[in-house]
């Protein structure tokens, strides 16, 4: 489960009004909860885990000296994000780890292989040649932990940008607004990021579950 | 009516999940859907596949950098 999805935190003005009082459970609670996601997000655009760990401790700082200045336009957790990936991205350049949000470039074209598809002259053009397979589900631990593994390795190896949605949206389960707020990118442009890692990361498991499946 | 071919219909598939599409093309979806195997079993995979994602093991902060940040809150936040 994403770290928010399964959290029960209070509602934000509970939660601020408890910071500006000095409410150190609730700091834990939610440095807790939070510190999981944003230290994957930040991972995402730097090159090391310290470099990581480090931004996450620099937000949060920002956090405590700033919080009685939040304003609630957006909702707590945005605000936190947007300070977090501020300070990633600053932290990534120095690191000459600038990713290009402008362009589309590497995003753009189908998410699927092409050739997989009839060509217009098929009695049906455009349907699947090979048709997609039903997948088992993995109960078997060690399975398990494989198809792990191997997600992990699927996301490190995604760019840059596909990678750091695909976070925010799978593994820490926000909503397409948030990440949209938390980005500042439009809602098709974070969908096309989204599509394409989710249909890379789906590419890598069809292959492993090929395999499987084969050997029995 | 809209319809979509195999090829065309994957590229919808987030915009499906999120309920982004217009009417038309949502209800084009669901009639490709109602009488293609193929692309259910491609709409099962994907679906797999986000839950497998959000699978992975947790992060932690070091124990160093949570006791900083605890006494970094103690210390400004003094009632
Ligand atoms: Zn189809």
């Amino acid at each position: 489960m994403g770290s928010f999805a399964g959290s029960a935190l209070p509602p934000d003005d509970v939660i601020v009004s408890a910071l500006r009082a000095g409410d150190e459970a609730m700091f834990a609670a939610l440095l807790d909860t939070w510190s999981r996601g944003m230290l994957r997000v930040a991972r995402s655009y730097v090159s090391t885990d310290d470099s990581a760990e480090e931004v996450v401790q620099d937000t949060w700082l920002a956090v405590i000296g700033g919080i009685d200045g939040f304003e609630g336009r957006s909702s707590l957790k945005t605000w936190v994000y947007r300070i977090l990936v501020n300070a990633a991205r600053k932290r990534g350049a120095r690191e000459s780890r600038t990713l290009p949000w402008s362009a589309l470039d590497q995003d753009g074209g189908p998410s699927v292989d092409p050739a997989r598809f009839h060509g217009p002259d098929a009695a049906l053009p455009g349907s699947w040649k090979e048709p997609p397979a039903s997948w088992p589900t993995p109960e078997n631990q060690a399975l398990a932990a494989e198809v792990r593994g191997l997600i992990g390795k699927a996301l490190a190896e995604l760019p840059p940008r596909q990678r750091i949605v695909i976070t925010l949206r799978d593994v820490e389960g926000c909503a397409s607004e948030e990440v949209c707020d938390i980005l500042d990118i439009s809602p098709a442009n974070q969908r096309v990021l989204l599509h394409r890692a989710r249909a890379a990361v789906r590419e890598r498991l069809e292959g492993y579950f090929r395999s499987v499946m084969a050997a029995e | 009516m809209k319809r979509f071919t195999c090829g065309e219909l994957v590229e919808v598939i987030t915009a499906y999940l999120d309920d982004a599409l217009d009417e038309p093309s949502h209800a084009a979806v669901e009639s490709h859907l109602a009488c293609c195997a193929d692309c259910g079993h491609y709409l099962d995979q994907y679906r797999a596949t986000v839950r497998a994602v959000a699978d992975q093991p947790p992060e932690k902060l070091s124990d160093r950098t949570r006791d900083r940040l605890m006494s970094a809150f103690r210390e400004r936040r003094k009632p």
